[in-house]
């Protein structure tokens, strides 16, 4: 019995030796390595059947990032509103698009998008995927306003791209679909998981009484009751991924998840944003109206606005919210700067 | 690359002859568990939530805006099914309502129970990554572990204003001494009697959701409203009240 086996695999071998010799160049799988606390705690990313990582796709997708070649006049790249200083995200309240434009949103920060396993992608979910997501900014007339045949055409007769595409794709004919494969690819590499928290948890580091006093003000039901909605211990991402109104407005400028899903009862529900280096990430919110982390925790201690679709989590609405102490909100912010990932943002790997 | 890719190919194939072996002498089948829900009789699903419909017992008028909850250890003839433990995390709201249950052994009228949350023996911090990817985690200081239910929603206070309230029933915990927390398991076994299962049996649970707020306590939402996980007491309510939810459905086959 044993024998036939290793006969069988041995057939195998020689079978699969024999076929492909002289098939087209086969990129090389990239091996993403999952941090410790992510494989630990949570479910694996998400990388689809039909866009599995290359060393060659990852590659080329950081180039295309990086280069103005995707926006409509070739003055701006991905790169213009998620800058890696800032956690890939833009300091400025509302970026500033190809054409000079403003949009109506802080730009979002990108790291562990891989682990968003719903995939539904901006502040109010309107892009399912990264694939989308890579897309809809490349074309949007606000943004990097482009026309993806003018660009995929510009790309098709660049003296390096089509080379690089062959090498990652197996064809040197340009698509959208193959430009948003490839900056998808290197987006999902982007992990941010070195945090003096996630080294705390891993047993490298302890935290001072003011920040472990700030953990517990955002895991204490009674107090911050932060957890449900962003990560805690047991969920490193820092985020649910899901929509709520936090109680920002009592009238809405925009609907958010409600444009988008149609239902009033979604008026007003963004999507959870990462607690993750929000000391590179401000200013803060949809809208960016916060700039600093006191701002954000007023908000939640006494700066609550009531509006029919806000998140029954968000408590004592019609006095603010809870009202913490100022010992409180000082250990607070304390504990939501170790969540700072400074190797994160100095990474060789997303410099361009 | 290509490979060891094969050699995996042909040890599945190994490994799937083995267990047809194994399943001819012990035939066993997969049961299907579906988890519907209404409010006194009137069906209740997603497209109920965020309106203010549903009167408690009390004569609260409340919204509802999230409910799930976790069911786990499922039995039938009083012994669990597998050798890794069975849970499912119930989401109305994503349409996550139901639960497959392999390896039931063919037999014609079996014991049939499941535990409503989790028994202390399977609540272990942060130890199923599904459920943490889900944020259903109990905070540590509590005890930590997961939530038995997520019920988030509205209630008309006194002046007829919109006010919130987050039914968690987790784990009961006193925590007046931080460094003596008492712990009590307050999951409940859900038994539904003996039923005739065959084949592609679908079971249908049914959740009557006004009877957390009914029975045998009337659920006054006035006073019990939020910050309900580090009070004690009101888990052993809510644990009192749930022993009445559930029903067994139809049962079909397909
Ligand atoms: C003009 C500024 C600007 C440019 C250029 C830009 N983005 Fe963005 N990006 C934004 C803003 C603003 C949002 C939030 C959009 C929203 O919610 O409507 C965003 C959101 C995203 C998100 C969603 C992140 C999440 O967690 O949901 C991804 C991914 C992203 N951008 C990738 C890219 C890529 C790739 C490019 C280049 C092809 C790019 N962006 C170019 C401003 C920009
Ligand atoms: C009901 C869910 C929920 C709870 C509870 C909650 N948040 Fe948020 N939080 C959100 C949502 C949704 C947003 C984005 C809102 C928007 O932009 O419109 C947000 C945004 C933030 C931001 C801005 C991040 C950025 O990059 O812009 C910070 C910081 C923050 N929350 C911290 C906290 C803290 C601290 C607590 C506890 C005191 C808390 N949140 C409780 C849902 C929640």
């Amino acid at each position: 019995m044993k024998y036939l086996g290793f006969c069988i695999i041995f057939l195998f071998f020689l079978m699969s030796c024999s076929s492909k010799e002289d098939d087209v160049y086969i990129p090389v799988a990239y091996n993403l390595e999952i941090p410790q606390l992510f494989a630990d705690k949570l479910i694996p990313p998400v990388i689809p059947a039909d866009n599995p990582l290359t060393i060659e796709g990852v590659a080329l997708g950081k180039k295309l990032f990086f280069d103005r070649i995707l926006s409509g006049i070739q003055t701006q790249s991905c790169a213009h509103c998620h800058k890696l200083q800032e956690a890939f995200s833009d300091r400025s309240q509302f970026s500033e698009g190809a054409d000079g434009n403003l949009g109506s949103r802080n730009s979002m920060p990108l790291f562990n998008l891989a682990w968003n396993f719903e995939e539904l992608f901006a502040w109010d979910g309107k892009e399912f995927g990264l694939e989308n997501q890579v897309i809809e900014p490349i074309v949007n007339p606000i943004e990097m306003h482009g026309d993806l045949k003018e660009i995929t055409k510009r790309l098709n007769e660049h003296d390096r791209y089509p080379d690089l595409f062959q090498l990652a794709f197996g064809t040197s004919k340009i698509s959208g679909d193959l430009v948003a494969k490839a900056v998808a690819q290197f987006m999902r590499t982007i992990i941010s998981a070195n945090s003096k928290f996630d080294r705390y948890l891993l047993g490298e580091a302890t935290l001072t009484a003011a920040e472990e006093n700030g953990f517990n003000v955002f895991m204490s039901e009674e107090k911050g009751d932060c957890f449900h909605c962003h990560g805690s211990n047991n969920n490193p991402l820092w985020t649910d991924n899901q929509f709520h109104n936090n109680g920002l407005d009592e009238t809405f400028t925009d609907l958010g998840l409600g444009a988008i899903s149609g239902d009033p009862a979604d008026n007003g529900k963004f999507r959870s944003p990462s607690l993750r280096n929000l000391t590179f990430t401000a200013p803060y919110m949809h809208d960016g109206r916060f700039s600093t982390l006191e701002e954000v925790i007023n908000h939640y201690s006494e700066g609550l606005r009531f509006s029919e679709t806000i998140d029954p989590l968000m408590k004592k609405v019609n006095d603010g919210g809870v009202g913490l102490s100022d010992q409180d909100k000082d250990d607070l912010k304390a504990f939501l700067l170790t969540l700072t990932d400074e190797e994160f943002i100095n990474n060789p790997a997303f410099k361009n | 690359m290509k490979k060891p890719f094969y050699f995996f190919f042909f040890l599945l194939i190994v490994l799937s002859c083995k267990d047809e072996t194994e399943c001819c002498v012990n035939p066993t089948i997969a049961i299907k568990l579906k988890f519907t829900h209404h409010w006194d009789g009137v069906e209740l699903s997603s497209s109920d939530f965020n309106e203010f419909k549903f009167r408690t017992a009390n004569d609260d008028l409340i919204s509802i805006s999230r409910l799930r909850y976790l069911v786990s250890n499922v039995l039938f003839n009083n012994t669990i099914q597998s050798s890794s433990t069975i849970y499912s995390l119930i989401d109305i709201d994503e349409n996550k309502t139901t639960l497959l249950v392999t390896g039931v052994p063919i037999s014609k009228v079996n014991a049939f129970a499941f535990t409503f949350g989790f028994r202390d023996e399977d609540n272990l911090d942060g130890a199923y990554a599904d459920l943490n990817s889900a944020s259903f985690n109990v905070p540590e200081m509590l005890g930590g572990g997961y939530h038995y239910m997520q019920f988030d929603g509205k209630y008309k206070d006194s002046n007829n204003a919109d006010a919130n309230f987050n039914y968690h029933a987790i784990r009961a915990a006193d925590i007046t001494d931080p460094d003596n927390i008492i712990l009590q398991d307050t999951s409940f076994e859900v038994d539904l009697g003996n039923i005739e299962i065959t084949e592609n049996t679908t079971i249908e649970i049914k959740m009557n959701v006004a009877e957390w707020f009914k029975n045998p306590n009337i659920w006054n939402l006035n006073e019990l409203n939020t910050v309900l996980m580090p009070n004690f007491d009101a888990q052993i309510l809510m644990n009192e009240n749930g022993q009445s939810v559930f029903s067994l459905g139809k049962i079909t086959s397909n």
